[in-house]
């Protein structure tokens, strides 16, 4: 395998914003583990994003998950130490769970339908069953970061087109 | 359920130069349904909470497939879990209230300390590089009945490959030998006819590389087999053999 020179712009710019990234969580020194703060978070996402979802119910989520958030860049700790730093590992990880667990809150409160693996308890059918809106909501639903945590993502709707199916609604009782 | 106190001695090490020393700490209410991994989460909370350096461990998937996890628990690889079971498969029941729990990494030339007990296990990548490609031909799938194999034989090759390659056969040989991971990786293919094209290569390359990169040879003693996780026996390191002086021969 060819070896890449790493004194390309793009390597410095890159490595300059990994390092901004780290000094940002180191800096912080407040007093809140990783692990205190992603166990709160996966509490939010089990009660508000979980298995049944409702749009009350994801909207008090996204407030939690934003005001945890808050609280991850102002009492968040990690030691200070020399080479391997686990806490820091975490902590990386732990942002980005943050970006992730807003995209499927936000996806979830958008699509205003039940099909799959996501079940709005407002859309349902008389027998408990998930109920799909062909009409509004037969897209695959892609977001943008807008590079600002403060701005609302942006919803791009890819179509979904069957050619040689017809589609139905799944049905296990008959 | 109940809970248990006990004495955790854990090891210290920065990096591969440093000398190393125990510290210690006492464990107070664990439910001992708690994993040995998760109670090692709790000591880190309480080592954090208490201004003090978190103590580093290997660990992913837990759930015993992914070979992460590695540490030496009161004298043995993977603790004494019934057989058949990584260190995120042990749970605090397997031990008694006021025990002092003594851990340490694995020790081994071919597995540096990183820190504490991270240790660098590259090499067994490097060992598995070394075996090659296997031949597949591409394109339509061919029929499940175009390669007759014995169920016996099947069966054999997917016990070597359930190997996860987590090391403790290195760490528990008082050779440092890699064979038992080696002989499990080589027969998984060598017991397929799909695996024979390359088996002569894939047995010189891997043990070349593995005494390349300083790991001993097997005495028999068969630490290995009684420390693994996933039962690999030693009768895997007798077809190593056999593969080898075959390829050798033929040369």
């Amino acid at each position: 395998m060819p070896r890449f020179s790493t004194s390309l712009p793009e390597f410095d710019q890159t490595e300059k914003a990994v390092k901004a990234r780290i000094d940002r969580l180191m800096n912080i020194k407040g007093k809140s583990s990783v692990d205190s703060i992603h166990k709160e978070l996966g509490h939010i996402m089990w009660e508000h994003v979980g298995m049944g979802r409702t749009a009350e119910g994801l909207k008090e989520g996204i407030e939690m998950i934003k005001k945890l958030r808050q609280k991850f860049y102002s009492d968040l700790f990690i030691p200070q130490l020399n080479g391997v730093n686990t806490e820091l590992e975490k902590a990386l990880r732990l942002e980005d769970f943050f970006l992730m667990g807003l995209l499927i809150a936000n996806d979830a409160l958008s699509r205003n339908e039940s099909c799959g693996g996501h079940f709005r308890e407002e859309y349902q059918t008389e027998e408990g069953e998930a109920k799909r809106d062909d009409e509004n909501y037969f897209y695959v639903g892609c977001w943008e970061y807008p590079g600002d945590d403060e701005k609302a993502p942006v919803l791009y709707k890819e179509p979904l087109v069957y050619e040689a199916i017809k589609v139905q609604t799944r049905n296990y009782k008959s | 359920m109940a809970n248990i106190s006990f004495t955790i001695k854990y090891w210290k090490q920065n990096g591969p130069k440093d000398k190393g020393h125990f510290d210690t700490h006492e464990m107070k209410n664990i439910p001992d349904d708690t994993s040995f991994l998760e109670m090692l989460d709790i000591l880190n909370e309480e080592l954090i909470a208490a201004g003090k350096e978190p103590f580093v461990f290997d660990h992913d998937c837990r759930e015993g497939i992914c070979g992460m996890c590695s540490l030496y628990i009161n004298g043995t690889p993977h603790g004494k879990t019934s057989r058949g079971a990584t260190t995120c498969q042990l749970y605090m029941r397997k031990f008694k209230n006021g025990d002092t729990i003594t851990v340490e990494p694995w020790r081994s030339a071919g597995f540096p300390v990183i820190k504490d007990c991270m240790v660098d296990r590259s090499a067994f990548d490097k060992i598995i590089q070394a075996g090659g490609y296997t031949t597949i031909r591409t394109g339509q799938p061919q029929d499940a009945n175009a390669i007759l194999i014995p169920k016996a034989d099947a069966d054999e090759a997917m016990d070597c490959a359930s190997c996860i390659g987590c090391g403790a056969c290195v760490a528990a040989c008082k050779n440092g030998s890699a064979m038992l991971f080696v002989s499990s990786k080589v027969s998984q293919l060598a017991l397929l006819p799909q695996g024979r094209v390359e088996a002569a290569r894939r047995a010189k390359n891997m043990i070349a590389k593995m005494d390349e990169l300083g790991f001993g040879n097997c005495t028999n003693t068969r630490a290995c087999e009684a420390v693994c996780p996933k039962c690999e026996t030693i009768a895997n390191i007798a077809r190593l053999n056999r593969e080898f002086i075959k390829a050798k021969l033929a040369d």
